[in-house]
């Protein structure tokens, strides 16, 4: 190293790190693939409307053959129809929204709730770091889908008394029906705790770097150490991990799709229509695989680039 | 070694009893109506009222806490509002299949992972490690459910190897097994992988190359024994989320295991079955993070002492 200058403990400036970041090719294939599906996903209504893709939620007549049975691919239907009669191809399309709003919105809130345990867990130490740590061991104890499983069967849409149900205070209740929205939040809830650990683990380095101590010893308060140098420089790591996280609420939306407890009919989701091809597997494949290889697709986009900034951000795993 | 056992005793009895208290909030406090579900829709008032009364579900909330916490104490999980079966009877009945095919998956992965994970080390950058790094990507980016499916028809179905569904025999085993494998491979082949790389950077491993020993002596005798520590703590952890994957395996094979009986009871909002199989996965999981730190004392003779 030719001039170890103050700044040697970091290898190189953030900036200089962003720069260039596609120039690793795991990037550059993680990161084109995952332009070109936001941008299917951004243009697809378009696409429905102008009448080159057929409506994904329409039964078409002429979609089945005359024993009912659906159309394998080709023809007018470019990747055959599903048991009702719909068009495969538009349906996969149209699920690229779902799967990437429901995907990103649960990464960010798992992403949310991980950053601030684990931060807090790492910045504060001592009692606070322990408990939380607790806590987080606790939640990681239960397999991800079967907790998402039981907080999809709370949101049915019932009023749930937050109070005795003696007493008059409807204002307590709490109704919530399930929808996008709540998916997001419940994929959300149980998929932070894998988050923390990494987190706190930047936040117990950072902590101890000198100009976190000068900062200290200068008199700054908790707040501006947090926000001005502890959260700036888990930057990457925390972008990292939200990236590979993304993969896996994909998959967690597609698995609670596929138990029939995601977005409710007839929204065109990938997992739903994985469980719907199954009793005509054998007859049509297609609506089985179809589905299945645009999960694999999108998930593997996120899982490369993750894997990518990985070795670009955090240059001690680059080997 | 004494001390530490207690410690870490106390530590899962915690974490166990804050899992129970979590589930029971998460599905007990606020069920959608349980009788009708028991009863179907078209059930009378008083039959309702009748399952309402032996299933005490108008006592109020911290009550039933209180009995479900002092009968899980006892082992006892309660009983199934579909089938009127012990829960936890019905979880040991099924606990062979799903065992024998969980132990299966991950001799299966472990037995590819290893070599893959540590050939990749000792040469990185190179041709094999690249395509070995997509392929480990790939492995991760499959969701189990469609897996299994497609496993199921090609091997299966199309060419035959193997049984389709249902479980009469190990046969029945192997391709869920090799299922749930391919899931899990590409993970453990890059854990290994990071290990193994630190470890080849080591002094000691400098000291043995010096010293002569062979290369083989050196990646398996010195490189791997250190290098599978902290990938046994991870397999540990990953008790958890090897459950989910066995779940839809088991489903999509027809395998009679703890996965089908908690999918079934998901669609039954069987409660108590539900609620069984996440506790019984926490004891696991406590269970086998209780045994790795255990085994920490017999791989690294560094940690004995402390």
């Amino acid at each position: 190293m030719p001039n170890p200058g103050p700044e040697a403990d970091s290898p190189c400036p953030p900036r200089q790190r962003f720069g260039g970041l596609f120039q690793n090719p795991l990037v550059a294939i993680g990161g084109t693939l995952l332009g070109l599906l936001l941008l299917v996903a951004l243009a697809a209504p378009l696409l429905v409307s102008s009448g080159i893709l057929q409506n994904p939620i329409q039964q078409f007549p002429d979609g089945l053959d005359p024993d009912g049975m659906p159309l394998r691919a080709g023809g007018r239907f470019l990747l055959g129809t599903d048991n009702l009669g719909r068009d495969v191809l538009s349906r996969v399309i149209l699920g690229t929204r779902v799967s990437l709003t429901v995907g990103v919105a649960a990464m960010l809130t798992a992403t949310l709730i991980g950053v601030a345990v684990g931060v807090l867990a790492g910045f504060r130490g001592g009692r606070t770091d322990l408990l939380l740590m607790r806590f987080t061991d606790m939640n990681m104890t239960l397999p991800a889908i079967l907790l998402a499983v039981a907080f999809a069967g709370v949101m049915d849409g019932t009023p749930h008394h937050l109070h005795p149900a003696s007493l008059p205070w409807h204002w307590l209740d709490l109704r919530l029906s399930r929808g996008m929205l709540s998916l997001c939040i419940i994929i959300g809830l149980v998929c932070w705790p894998g988050m923390v650990r990494v987190i706190r683990a930047e936040v117990l380095t950072v902590k101890e770097r000198e100009f976190v101590m000068a900062s200290r010893a200068l008199g700054a308060s908790d707040l501006h150490l947090v926000f001005r140098h502890i959260l700036p420089n888990i930057l990457p790591t925390t972008l990292v991990v939200a990236v590979m996280l993304t993969a896996n609420t994909i998959l967690l939306e597609a698995g609670l799709g596929y138990l029939g407890i995601g977005v409710p009919p007839p929204a065109p989701t990938w997992g739903s229509m994985v469980n719907d091809g199954q009793p005509y597997f054998i007859t049509a494949p297609h609506m089985v695989i179809a589905p299945g290889v645009a999960i694999v697709v999108t998930v593997l986009a996120f899982n490369l680039l993750g894997q990518g900034l990985q070795e670009v951000l955090n240059p001690k795993s680059r080997k | 070694m004494l001390l530490r056992l207690v410690v870490r005793l106390i530590g899962a009895g915690v974490t166990l009893a804050g899992t129970a208290l979590l589930t029971f909030i998460l599905i007990h406090a606020v069920p959608g109506d349980v009788a009708r579900v028991i009863a179907g829709s078209k059930a009378s008032p008083e039959v309702l009222q009748a399952i309402h009364t032996r299933l005490h579900l108008d006592e109020p909330v911290w009550r039933r806490l209180g009995w479900h916490l002092s009968d899980l104490a006892h082992g006892d999980l309660g009983r199934s509002y579909v089938t009127e079966q012990s829960v936890a009877e019905a979880i040991l009945i099924r606990l062979p299949a799903t065992a024998a095919l969980a132990g299966l998956a991950v001799t299966f992965w472990m037995l590819i992972a290893i070599p893959l994970g540590a050939l990749t080390a000792r040469h990185p950058g190179g041709w094999v490690d690249r395509s070995v790094l997509v392929l480990s990507t790939l492995s991760l980016s499959l969701p189990a459910f469609w897996l299994a499916r497609m496993c199921q028809y090609w091997f299966s179905y199309k060419l035959g190897w193997f049984p389709v569904a249902g479980f009469r025999g190990f046969g029945h085993l192997l391709l869920p097994a090799a299922t749930l494998a391919l899931l899990f491979v590409g993970y453990y082949a890059r854990l290994i992988h990071t290990h193994m790389a630190e470890v080849l950077n080591s002094h000691y491993v400098r000291a043995a190359r010096a010293k002569g020993a062979s290369e083989g002596m050196t990646l398996f005798r010195h490189g791997l024994r250190n290098a599978m520590i902290p990938v046994v703590t991870v397999l540990g952890m990953d008790v958890a989320g090897l459950l989910g994957g066995v779940m839809f395996v088991e489903n999509v094979f027809a395998l009679p295991g703890i996965g089908t009986l908690a999918v079934q009871s998901v669609f039954n909002l069987d409660v108590p079955v539900i609620m069984g199989t996440v506790m019984f996965s926490a004891v696991i999981v406590v269970g086998a993070n209780l045994v790795v730190d255990l085994l920490y004392g017999w791989m690294d003779p560094r940690i004995r002492s402390a």
